[in-house]
């Protein structure tokens, strides 16, 4: 078979560059994706209440990701600062996981119980109120916007229907406990449950 | 990992790569069509552009075979082979764990040395200064500034006022343990604006930021009654309570009149969260001391 055959009929192009570029994907992700330890949630990580899914579509709307991380790698450096290095069971209910890949900030995937939630609202509104040589911008309007009740519902029977272990009655109750709340109540408690899974981070 | 996902890891890159040695050296044999070597190979466009056949240099296609031989080498030093861990025995895990060993042999020893200083001595030792000095900046800095000077709400460890107090358990406690620090919402026990004003103008009064009017000195009883449990009757606070002093011109929350009433009326929250288990006790004993010596060293 020479080039020109393959050049010359797209269809058959297709299906060797689907094939080759399978290769990669047979061998690292089918195996992950059998793999408990990658797929099961590990100790002490449960579903997202319907407050934290909220404040995490908070942090995703607010494209937190661009300048936090939330992966602590296996390197002294990181796991001084940050806590024990992260686990792939730690996120198998984030959809998509909040990895990033830059940190203009530092990594939040341990940042919970860190900071009291009033640090958390003021540094929120304005960064510079308590960190004078921060860059982060102000976010005020999260305390205005309330967490839309109905959306976060909806958000839980999907996950749900995917497989997340949500009760019936998780979702039934959901109303009642977002009544009222708003976007800064969601992102806080969001933050604050981050990666307590682990009480000793020495 | 199973052992059918381990060969089923192990076969399809093994497969894979011999699959490139024979893809490399075919299209190596190949030439693109019945056109011959450095002839042109008829097609023309915007009237003057042609392509030639040329063989790929030879160098190019000894850089495919250098990178098969160079991938072959990895997967027999290195993990790759489904859980075949390689001949070095390396691991992630492992460059960690020897990481932190190598990290513990060179500095478990100085924390040993500090560990058996006194609390005064480890104030006055400019190693374990240097040692808290980068121990607080990990780990305080966002609250109470990178000068130590704090910010409203967080208090200023450079002054030489301590809510909780400055004895090295107290240090201790306050940043192992938290502290929360809460002032209740008196707004409605002191009966109406007035009440709040006579009650504003009495505090103030404590620190001789306004001159004790009648109305202020009204409040008196009612201060007693209210205030006095946490900030003491004559108003120099209580560290066991972490009550802040009145009477001196330091104020978590601001003194202005408007700052003082908001913090009667609505009352306020004060939380440190925990350190213990991000610290450890030598560590944490070393910051202790580096903080308590802040005032002192000013």
């Amino acid at each position: 078979m020479r080039h020109e055959v393959i050049e010359k009929s797209v269809t058959l192009m297709m299906v060797l560059i689907v094939c080759a570029v399978s290769v990669g994907g047979l061998v690292e992700l089918v195996p992950l994706m059998m793999n408990g330890e990658v797929t099961e949630p590990a100790e002490n990580i449960e579903v997202y209440s319907p407050l934290r899914l909220a404040g995490r579509d908070v942090y995703v709307r607010e494209g937190c990701y661009n300048c936090h991380s939330q992966q602590i790698r296996p390197f002294r450096s990181e796991t001084e600062r940050y806590g024990p290095y992260s686990v792939a069971g730690e996120f198998v209910y984030d959809r998509p996981f909040q990895f990033g890949s830059k940190r203009t900030g530092p990594d939040l995937a341990r940042v919970g119980g860190r900071y009291s939630d009033d640090w958390h609202y003021l540094h929120m509104v304005d960064p510079r109120v308590l960190v004078p040589e921060s860059n982060m911008p102000g976010y005020p309007w999260l305390s205005d916007r309330l967490v839309d009740t109905e959306l976060v519902v909806s958000k839980l029977e999907a996950l749900q229907t995917l497989g997340d272990p949500y009760t019936d009655e998780q979702i039934a109750n959901a109303p009642a406990e977002l009544d009222g709340k708003t976007e800064m109540d969601a992102i806080i408690a969001y933050l604050q449950g981050l990666g307590t899974n682990r009480s000793n981070r020495r | 990992m199973t052992d059918f996902w381990h060969w089923f890891i192990a076969a399809g890159t093994i497969i894979f790569v011999i699959w490139c040695v024979w893809l490399v050296q075919w299209s190596g044999k190949q030439g693109p069509s019945n056109v011959k070597d450095e002839e042109l190979v008829g097609h023309k466009w915007d009237g003057d552009l042609e392509e030639w056949n040329n063989p790929a240099p030879r160098w190019w296609l000894y850089l495919y075979f250098i990178t098969i031989i160079f991938a072959v080498g990895y997967m027999v030093a290195y993990p790759g082979l489904g859980s075949f861990g390689g001949t070095l025995g390396w691991s992630q895990y492992g460059q960690y764990d020897a990481e932190m060993e190598a990290a513990a042999a060179r500095y478990e020893p100085i924390y040993e040395r500090f560990a058996a200083m006194s609390f005064d001595e480890l104030k006055a030792n400019d190693d374990a200064h240097q040692l808290g000095k980068s121990l607080y900046a990990s780990y305080c800095t966002t609250c109470h500034g990178s000068d130590a000077r704090g910010a409203v709400g967080y208090p200023s460890l450079t002054d030489n006022d301590w809510l909780y107090g400055n004895a090295e358990q107290q240090i201790i406690t306050s940043i192992s343990q938290g502290r929360n620090g809460i002032m209740p919402a008196l707004g409605p026990a002191l009966g109406g604006d007035a009440g709040v004003d006579n009650m504003v103008s009495y505090v103030r009064s404590l620190s001789g930021l306004e001159e004790a009017s009648a109305d202020a000195m009204s409040a008196q009883p009612l201060y007693v009654a209210l205030c006095s449990a946490c900030h003491a009757v004559d108003g120099k606070g209580n560290q066991m309570l972490g009550g802040p002093n009145l009477t001196d011109d330091i104020w978590l929350y601001g003194g202005s009149t408007e700052d003082v009433r908001a913090t009667i009326v609505n009352g306020r929250n004060a939380m440190m969260p925990s350190h213990q288990n991000l610290l450890g006790d030598k560590r944490l004993r070393i910051l202790a001391a580096y903080v308590g010596s802040l005032s002192e060293r000013q």
